[in-house]
């Protein structure tokens, strides 16, 4: 990928990342109202709501890059498809862990297996984290990039009809914020829940980007190398999960 | 600042307060184990740059010697 820089622009995105999640903190803790059910318990709703939503987009957005692979063939868009994958991930355990904190504090228990949002959202985690160790098995990079791509399509393709199966489900536990038609969030509420999640979301972009260029400026040294000097200069990568 | 801490609200930091707490320092321990992860790659990065610096130079060297040594002959 010697054209592409993914540095470009990333002092001027981490800075309105810090600067986003600095104010939706503020928002979070000096402006939104205490809730009348929940009471303080319920500010982990403004970090665990957007981890989640965060991280679900994220898979669907690594399944777009690995339809951009498969078209092209270019490896490059399973780098991207792999490091977007690999960061929803985090985000997702992120998610799960705030979940159960808020889960243990607000009925006592760190999970509920009745509640059919945590354990989609668990179904679709699981699923994700056996991509991983799917691009591991493969020893072939070619083969092992073009499996990775058509397993990241097919997740991608069960998350959002995992939303739709959860949301057509009669029983629900989780509180329904979130709708077409409006939600049920107050103003202030709203509004700080938006910014968390513009702030999230911008973190996700940045750490991608950071993670992008670092496999980048990698891959470019690897390959300067083996101009330079020749193939045998370069030790061999072994086998691994990451695409080089 | 502390005008700010005077308009907002105390917070009622008893039993949820920990709850509230320990989601928040996941995050932030999130984050700071992915910087360390990052700082870690940065470092063997550049140990990479430098050794092909090195192996450069080295190979520029052997080259120097070996025109000297035709221009001998």
């Amino acid at each position: 990928m010697p054209s592409t820089t993914y540095g470009k622009g990333l002092r001027g995105l981490s800075l309105a990342t810090l600067a986003t999640i600095a104010l939706a903190l503020a928002l979070v803790f000096f402006y939104a109202p205490l809730d009348a059910d929940q009471g303080f318990v319920q500010k982990i709703f403004y970090i665990h709501v957007p981890l989640a939503i965060v991280s679900l987009c994220g898979f669907i957005f690594g399944a777009a890059l690995a339809v951009g692979h498969l078209r092209t063939g270019d490896r490059k868009w399973d780098m991207r498809s792999y490091v977007a994958i690999h960061m929803a991930l985090i985000f997702g355990v992120g998610g799960l862990i705030t979940g159960s904190i808020w889960a243990k504090a607000s009925w006592g228990h760190w999970w509920v297996w009745n509640e059919p949002t945590l354990v989609s959202f668990l179904i679709v985690l699981l699923l994700f984290a056996t991509y991983q160790p799917l691009r591991f098995s493969i020893e072939d990079p070619e083969r092992q990039s073009r499996y990775a791509s058509v397993f990241a399509i097919v997740a991608g393709a069960f998350v959002p009809l995992n939303f739709l199966a959860v949301r057509l489900a009669q029983e629900f536990v989780h509180p329904r914020v979130l709708t077409l038609g409006g939600g049920n969030l107050p103003g202030a509420m709203r509004l700080t829940f938006l910014i968390s999640l513009v702030g999230m979301a911008l973190l996700y972009v940045t750490l991608w980007k950071y993670e992008m260029a670092a496999k980048n400026a990698r891959s470019q040294v690897r390959r300067l190398r083996r101009t330079l000097l020749g193939d045998d200069s370069v030790r061999p990568a072994g086998r691994s999960a990451a695409p080089l | 600042m502390s005008a700010l801490f005077a308009i907002a609200p105390a917070l009622p930091l008893g039993k949820a307060g920990k709850f509230v707490a320990a989601a928040y320092i996941v995050f932030v321990a999130l984050i700071l184990i992915y910087v360390a992860i990052m700082a870690a790659r940065a470092q063997r990065l550049e140990r990479d740059l430098e050794e092909l610096r090195r192996d450069v130079e080295a190979a520029r060297a052997a080259r120097d010697h070996d025109r000297e040594t035709e221009s001998v002959l």
